[in-house]
């Protein structure tokens, strides 16, 4: 079971790593969302794997999972989840405002004015940021 | 139990939703009632100041569970002092922030500006690791809130980078977390100290690699090289009251290396005793030059003041990796005086903008700006302030740190590389300077706005600690001396988190 356990975290951080480094928005998403996965999957494990024991201490069992680490990943997963849902809604917000999903944004919209220019152009037109507001 | 360390948390914590809550009242309520929250803070902060200089720390068990079972706040010199210099920024941040209107920008300005404050409190008080990633996600998720705050193009694509890298950096806090767990069987900071104290040698390589994956964590908070580039957009593109609070957000990261790792793994630690203060010094020496050159070539005042925060945070990872009491004290000063000064430089850096009109922040030959000697002068001295010129506390501090260094087998490497270092920011500083407040070009379109003087008391505030630091010096430094002597003797810590009963039961 170790053995399986250790395979899964490991090929879910490989995923979430590789998704990561991808130029668009949704795969980064993906990827840091399987890097969740294996992290709440990693530190379930450090409380080693035990099977069939209740998380309180019970006389009659003769054993115990650690409910420390449960505790962990309960907070992991709901952190983890709310930066999910936050990032998505940023990643929609940056799609609508910069005319595209690169991550980087290096690649400029087609009315969209370079930085050095920027200045210049504005001069010209004043009340184009107010209506931006 | 003194329940006196609780407050910094409580206050922001109940303050914030209550601000929340009166939001239909209006803005103005809001501001009010957030303003006198922030004194508040800074009232309670000078008296946890004063608490913790008394001597041994203060710690307050949450829930009354004591360590090594429970979550125990710990209130140390370190801690209080980090408390403080959050308060001071915050009040001036937040009177900036009122003063220019900038609040109204966006919904909820005040509350996420609390919660931050809760954030960042609890994660200078807290005793425990897994207690201090929860913190650390609530004065992130408030940051990614504040740093948004306002809207735009430039800002949405900085925060989306600022989130994404900080989501990372969570992950592999969990990741450290949990090894540390998995081995030590223990979260509580003290208690792991005596755990790595006992440490068989078979064991130490996974502690080490959690531990230098910690500083990893810790590492990308404070930008660290190769872990510094996204703070100069995000900082740059921040509205000004923000990106004056983000001053402090590096600083979160160097504290929770000096508390975690200088903790956990000091003098009692075997082998393992002080094994990541190379890696400081090594990535603090590249982050310095790295800073240096991006000062330099900085096209706008915002990127350039980002860049000089960069500066600051090598410049004490430097300290901190020299690891002697006396580097460690001299880090400390420079970490107040470099944090306020930076704070203010954005807000200056503001002013100048909205002074420039539609030519911003950009080194660009443009219109006179609206009190331009005034506003002219204080640049200078935010600027010497900065890159360490006498008379000023940047100088000091500066030379603090680089004396102490002298001990250093790589002194002459480290001198040198500072010395570079500071000498291009000074040269790249009066560039910018005289490029904003010489090279005038009368018939660019100029702004009519006047000198908010609201707005510009909040950067005197801020700037008169320079003057403060460098008056005060000697009880400031004798103050920074004994919060070092406490962090080089980890066992006072330690004893005091685990001497402490619950409430109720006798002291064993």
């Amino acid at each position: 079971m170790e053995l399986l356990i250790a395979i899964v975290i490991g090929v879910l951080t490989a995923s979430g790593v590789f998704l990561t480094l991808r130029a668009r928005t949704f795969p980064v998403v993906l990827g840091l969302t399987l890097l969740a996965y294996a992290v709440n999957v990693f530190l379930f494990a450090m409380g080693r794997l035990t099977i069939g024991l209740p998380a309180v201490i019970n006389p009659a069992q003769g054993g115990y999972t650690d409910p420390l680490p449960q505790a962990l990943v309960l907070t992991a997963i709901v952190i983890a989840f709310g930066m999910t849902a936050f990032l998505i809604v940023l990643a929609l917000k940056s799609r609508s405002e910069l005319g595209n999903d690169h991550v980087d944004g290096l690649h400029l919209a087609p009315d969209e004015v370079p930085y050095d220019k920027k200045a210049t152009v504005k001069s010209q037109q004043p009340n184009k940021e107010a209506s931006h507001g | 139990m003194n329940s006196l360390p609780f407050l910094p948390v409580l206050i922001p914590l109940i303050g914030g939703v209550i601000v929340l809550l009166i939001r239909q009242a209006g803005l103005n309520l809001q501001r009010l009632l957030s303003f006198l929250l922030v004194l508040a803070l800074l009232a309670v902060s000078v008296e946890l100041l004063h608490v913790a200089s008394q001597g041994s720390p203060q710690v307050y068990a949450l829930g009354n569970w004591v360590a090594p079972y429970g979550i125990v706040l710990v209130l140390d010199q370190l801690s209080a002092l980090m408390i403080f210099i959050t308060a001071i920024l915050a009040v001036g941040a937040l009177w900036y922030a009122i003063s220019t209107k900038m609040d109204a920008q966006g919904s909820h300005f005040h509350v996420l500006f609390q919660i931050q404050l809760f954030g960042l409190n609890g994660a200078f008080m807290t005793g425990d690791v897994f207690n201090l990633f929860v913190f650390f996600e609530v004065l992130l998720l408030a940051s990614y809130g504040l740093m948004l705050h306002g809207g735009g193009r430039l800002r949405t694509k900085a925060g989306l980078q600022y989130v994404v890298i900080n989501l990372i950096g969570s992950t592999l806090f969990l990741f450290a977390v949990g090894a540390l767990y998995g081995v030590l069987g223990t979260l509580n900071i003290a208690d792991m100290a005596n755990k790595v104290a006992l440490l068989s040698s078979e064991d130490q390589g996974v502690v080490a690699a959690a531990g230098l994956l910690l500083l990893l964590v810790f590492g990308i908070k404070a930008a660290m090289f190769p872990l510094y580039l996204w703070l100069p957009q995000a900082y740059a593109n921040a509205s000004a009251p923000v990106a004056a609070l983000f001053a402090i957000m590096t600083k979160v990261g160097l504290y929770a290396i000096i508390r975690v790792h200088g903790t956990v793994f000091g003098d009692n630690a075997q082998e393992l005793a002080f094994f990541y203060t190379p890696w400081l010094l090594g990535l603090g020496l590249i982050t310095i030059i790295l800073a240096a050159l991006g000062v330099m070539a900085s096209r706008g005042l915002r990127e350039q003041v980002a860049y000089l925060v960069l500066a600051s945070v090598a410049t004490l990872l430097i300290g901190i990796g020299l690891n002697t009491p006396a580097a460690l004290s001299a880090s400390l000063y420079y970490l107040i005086h470099s944090t306020l000064i930076a704070g203010g430089f954005f807000l200056l850096a503001d002013i100048i903008a909205r002074g420039k009109g539609s030519l911003e922040d950009h080194f660009k030959s443009g219109p006179t700006m609206p009190q331009a000697i005034l506003i002219g002068s204080t640049f200078i001295f935010a600027a010497i302030a900065m890159v360490g010129m006498p008379p000023l506390s940047g100088f000091f501090g500066k030379v603090l740190i680089l004396s102490s260094a002298l001990d250093n087998e790589y002194f002459g490497w480290i001198l040198t590389i500072v010395l570079i270092a500071s000498l291009i920011m000074i040269i790249a500083m009066a560039r910018s300077g005289s490029v904003l407040f010489y090279h005038l070009q009368p018939n660019v379109d100029s702004t009519d706005e006047p000198l908010n003087k609201l707005a510009y008391l909040a950067v005197i505030l801020l700037f008169s600690a320079s003057i403060v630091l460098v008056v005060f010096a000697q009880p400031i430094t004798s103050m920074t001396d004994s919060i070092a002597q406490q962090l080089f003797n980890p066992n006072h810590y330690i004893d005091s988190v685990f001497n402490t009963p619950a409430v109720g039961k006798v002291s064993p």
